[in-house]
């Protein structure tokens, strides 16, 4: 390239602005286009050593390609820059509930990055990846297990991708049946967003089921919404208000009598290994959430993955491929499966996050994951009985692996729940969810997971009992949080109506002869 | 236990706080029939044993990687660069999670930011998203966006879209009284032929779907089509490989409403299938009914700039039953992974090992059409695949080569019978001349 794709990056200059908590100035990160200087370059790769065969012609090749130019140490130094920038479970307590921001064991991640696993391309022959697909079908087996079901199918790529998988074979399931007037599914007010967004994109009509007083499905409410046109029910266990349905066994009984079925959000199961096997208390399918109970970080946003596990008359629609033993040790993957709902990804699925689980399954075995929940209950329940006397608990009755608390009184005093998230922050800690379960008037959804040690425990009670005494005598100090962070409550109002979603565009560099400038040419 | 740091001291003196006397107390809402199962599982042990079992795992596949490989068809066998991975491994990217908190959360945000960024320049499109599942999952979300745009239900996909991402396509819209047409692939005259899209589209059409380069490797010309798009008021979608991008001319340029890509080939590995990430890029017209997390940029009360999630009015969590999609994860870390490749390579290095690409597959094709028995099929131009049909069934030249440790390239008969005696073959920056001499060797044994 002769000229730079970015001209203005040189004159780039680095914000300096005077701290608002009278911290010293701090510079903003620039971005990797304002850090371009043409001419550089952060990766050089061998030349093609065969005959040059000339390029195809110019109307199908690009005029120009903007991209920022660096050298390998500033992209170093830039990307680790904005890293310590995160909050992260690895530097802190992040208690963000129906997440399970838990420490995951760092070998999990070594072991995905195996070569042997990492190397494999996904349409190499069966028998060159005969470790590949025992790996997955014992996984297959150990999650089957867990859930008490008797068939998992590894594909989907994350939580909200096995609901579509699941809700499709539900569909799957009543359409052979001949029963198409099933064009409902009813959903708890408490349930997660992706529960009715799913029933939409699989062409259901989403039902609210509303929540009683104690915090379960209210059993009399659903039972006048079933009938002939209800397909299926679909509820996180335990539920998004951190609680065990008083009613289960009741409720999903009600749903089959109706004919329909019982699809279960796994998000949850964090507080159910070797404590409560779903299928065994009703459910017909069950998406897992390897990103939240099995081990797999959760990577700023992904990668998860979501495999589904369904009860034995619904594997006929598990999506294609699967994962089959065609003899002692060997293992292959089937295709033809005529009932299949199809492929909901292509290649098979989330590989490298299977091999975390399994490596996580095996660390922990049956006793480990038992004593996972029990102390993931234990923790959640720490809090609720130490925060009592700070925060309205929503519903005071021994709860399941997180506590939802609601900042009614804080409210009352002047700061609001996300006052009280934003000063958490200058204490530290990372905040809890907010705001959801929506049933809940300001909610403060506290996760605090079985890897935390008490004393983490302790000072996140100290730190949300001074910032409830903070709301009460000087609510001010709340609504100006946080006071050191690298930016301050960021005007995302504005951010929406005039959206700035990428850096200004380049203008498109042409070369002189209009010819598109080549790599392998310019340097031979 | 290492990952449960709880003593029994310190359950005691929870438990007493609480107000139990023991843990069990905690679960007696669970019925006492279904409560407490017993797990058939092996038992827990240590990490170092459990790392001899899994390493075991991973030395009974022979990865594609370790070998001179020839298959592509979707996956493909690229250089990552030591940096990618040293960075994408910091705990701070690692453990956090979705930027709810964006004070503490401007790294992934600002980093998320740059990857739309680069998406954009990349695909040569206005606005993008923060990323997909995948590749195929992308392209599902494009057509029901497609739908969602232009009020039509019937969809037409090129012969040449990869056939799984076909597949994708048809479950997603299963339940949804789409009509799916796609357009022939045929064999003449020693001369592989794609059908033209065009001749299928008609007013009731949402959306034509073509791949660039082809499944088969062919490089398109699409300005007909997207005027052909124009006439009966269809959209066009184009699916990308956005390694190929470093050298031909991008979507946005063909005129492409809609353009996704499957990021791996830009520093991911292969990984037997996934995680990956699929970009997905519109018009700016279209924003609204773009799916997925969208990063937009800031100001606080200083005047500070930082990024933060926005347009969340077309997401599931506001939105449930009327979302654009119930999707809710970027993969962020993949994202990372392609954002910190392109500002490695940059303009120069991406160029390069696209044309690296194209060089190595051109020599390859030249060398096999010379073998006697041998055709290559995929007519110019093609970028880094082609298809070839040779005198041996494609699983029996592909045994062959495996005996001499080359991983021959992906027998067409399982997904195209009529190409039963075809083998896509593949060739990367990671060939070299004396690996595909080898492989024109062991071709021409007889």
């Amino acid at each position: 390239m002769t000229e730079s794709p970015n001209g203005r990056a040189a004159q780039h200059t680095v914000t300096i602005r005077p701290e608002p908590s009278g911290g010293p100035p701090r510079p903003s990160e620039p971005l990797l286009s304002e850090l371009s200087v043409a001419g550089r370059c952060g990766q050089r790769l061998p030349m093609p050593d065969v005959p040059v065969t000339p390029l195809p012609s110019g109307s199908l090749l690009r005029p120009a390609l903007p991209l920022p130019e660096l050298s390998e140490p500033e992209v170093v130094r830039h990307f680790t820059r904005l890293s310590q920038l995160n909050y992260a479970v690895d530097t802190g307590f992040y208690p963000l509930g129906s997440c399970t921001m838990k420490h995951n064991p760092k070998i999990d991640d070594e072991m995905a990055g195996l070569p042997g696993f990492a190397g494999l391309h996904p349409y190499q022959p069966a028998e060159m990846v005969q470790g590949a697909l025992r790996l997955m079908w014992e996984l297959e087996r150990a999650l089957a297990e867990i859930t008490g079901f008797s068939a998992v199918t590894l594909q989907p790529a994350a939580g909200a991708h096995g609901e579509l998988a699941g809700m499709l074979m539900i569909r799957a399931h009543h359409l052979a049946r001949g029963e198409t007037a099933r064009r409902r599914v009813l959903v708890p007010d408490s349930a997660h967003g992706t529960n009715p967004a799913t029933a939409a994109m699989c062409g259901y009509e989403a039902v609210t089921v509303p929540s009683d007083a104690r915090g379960n499905v209210d059993l009399a409410a659903l039972e006048r919404l079933l009938g002939p046109d209800v397909a299926a029910l679909m509820i996180t266990v335990p539920s998004t208000l951190g609680l065990f349905d008083e009613r289960m066994l009741d409720m999903t009984a009600a749903v089959h009598a109706a004919g329909a079925l019982v699809y279960g959000d796994g998000a949850n199961l964090n507080a159910l290994l070797g404590i409560a096997r779903p299928a065994d208390l009703g459910l017909d399918v069950l998406h897992i959430n390897l990103h939240k109970t099995f081990a797999q970080p959760h990577g700023g946003g992904g990668p998860g993955a979501g495999p589904v596990a369904v009860r034995a008359d619904l594997e006929p629609y598990l999506p294609v491929p699967v994962v089959r033993r065609v003899g002692e040790g060997v293992y292959d993957l089937a295709y033809d499966r005529p009932q299949s709902i199809g492929q909901v990804r292509a290649f098979g699925g989330h590989f490298g996050v299977l091999v975390r689980a399994y490596t996580y399954i095996r660390l922990l075995g049956a006793d480990g994951l038992r004593r996972v929940s029990e102390a993931a209950v234990l923790h959640a329940n720490y809090l609720r009985a130490a925060l009592r006397e700070w925060y309205d608990v929503a519903y005071d009755r021994p709860c399941m692996h997180e506590v939802l608390l609601s900042g009614r009184r804080q409210k009352a005093a002047g700061a609001r729940t996300l006052d009280v998230a934003k000063r958490l922050i200058d204490y530290g800690f990372h905040p809890p969810t907010i705001y959801f379960p929506l049933v809940v008037d300001e909610a403060l959804m506290i996760e605090p997971t079985e890897t935390e040690a008490k004393p983490t425990l302790d000072a996140f009670v100290a730190a949300m009992a001074a910032i409830a005494r903070e709301a009460a005598s000087t609510p001010d100090v709340l609504h100006a949080a946080p006071h050191d962070t690298p930016v301050g409550r960021l005007d995302e109002a504005t951010a929406a109506r005039h959206p700035v979603l990428r850096w200004p565009q380049t203008p498109a560099p042409r070369a002189e002869s209009g010819e598109p400038p080549s790599a392998t040419r310019a340097s031979r | 236990m290492p990952f449960v740091p709880t003593t029994d001291a310190e359950r005691a003196a929870m438990l007493e706080r609480i107000g139990a006397r023991s843990t069990d107390e905690l679960f007696e809402v669970i019925p006492s029939p279904v409560r407490f199962p017993r797990l058939a599982l092996p038992p827990g042990e240590p990490e170092l044993t459990v790392a001899r079992r899994v390493q075991a795992l991973a030395a009974a596949n022979r990865p594609a990687a370790q070998m001179a490989c020839f298959l592509g068809a979707g996956t493909y066998h690229h250089y990552v660069p030591a940096a990618v991975r040293a960075l994408v491994s910091r705990g701070e990217f690692l453990t956090s999670y979705t930027p709810y908190q964006p004070e503490i959360s401007q790294g992934t945000l600002q980093t998320t930011f740059e990857f739309q960024s680069l998406v954009c320049d990349l695909l040569g499109m206005d606005v993008a998203n923060a990323g997909m599942y995948d590749g195929s999952t992308a392209l599902a979300e494009a057509v029901l966006m497609a739908e969602r745009i232009t009020h039509r239900t019937r969809v037409v996909l090129a012969g040449g879209v990869h056939p799984e991402y076909r597949n994708v396509v048809a479950t997603y819209v299963a339940e949804r009284g789409t009509e799916l047409v796609a357009s022939e692939v045929t064999v003449a005259d020693a001369m592989l032929c794609e059908a033209d899209p065009a001749a299928l589209l008609d007013e009731q059409t949402a959306c034509c779907v073509v791949q660039q380069p082809s499944f088969f490797g062919r490089i398109g010309d699409w300005a007909a089509l997207r005027a052909a798009c124009n006439r009966v008021g269809a959209l066009l979608i184009i699916v990308c490989n956005p390694l190929a991008l470093g050298l031909l001319k991008p979507p946005g340029e063909w005129g492409a409403d809609i353009a996704v890509a499957e990021a791996q080939p830009l520093g991911i590995a292969m990984e037997y299938g996934g995680p990956w990430v699929g970009m997905m890029a519109t018009r700016e017209k279209y924003l609204r009914q773009l799916p997925g997390r969208i990063v937009g940029e800031a100001h606080d009360a200083a005047g500070r700039r930082g990024y933060v999630l926005t347009l969340q009015a077309r997401e599931q969590h506001i939105r449930r039953e009327k979302a654009t999609s119930n999707i809710c994860t970027s993969e962020a870390l993949l994202a990372l992974h392609t954002t910190i490749y392109l500002s490695l390579l940059g303009p120069a290095g991406l160029r390069q090992a696209a044309e690296s690409c194209y060089q190595y597959a051109h020599y390859a094709a030249a060398e096999i059409a010379r073998l006697p028995g041998f055709q290559v099929l995929t007519p110019e131009p093609f970028f880094h695949e082609f298809v070839v049909r040779g005198p041996r069934p494609p699983d029996a030249m592909n045994r062959r080569l495996l005996a001499a440790d080359i991983l021959g390239g992906l027998p067409l008969g399982r997904f195209f019978p009529a190409l039963a005696d075809c083998t896509l073959y593949c060739c990367t920056e990671m060939n070299t001349r004396a690996e595909i001499d080898e492989l024109i060797r062991v071709l021409s044994e007889p």
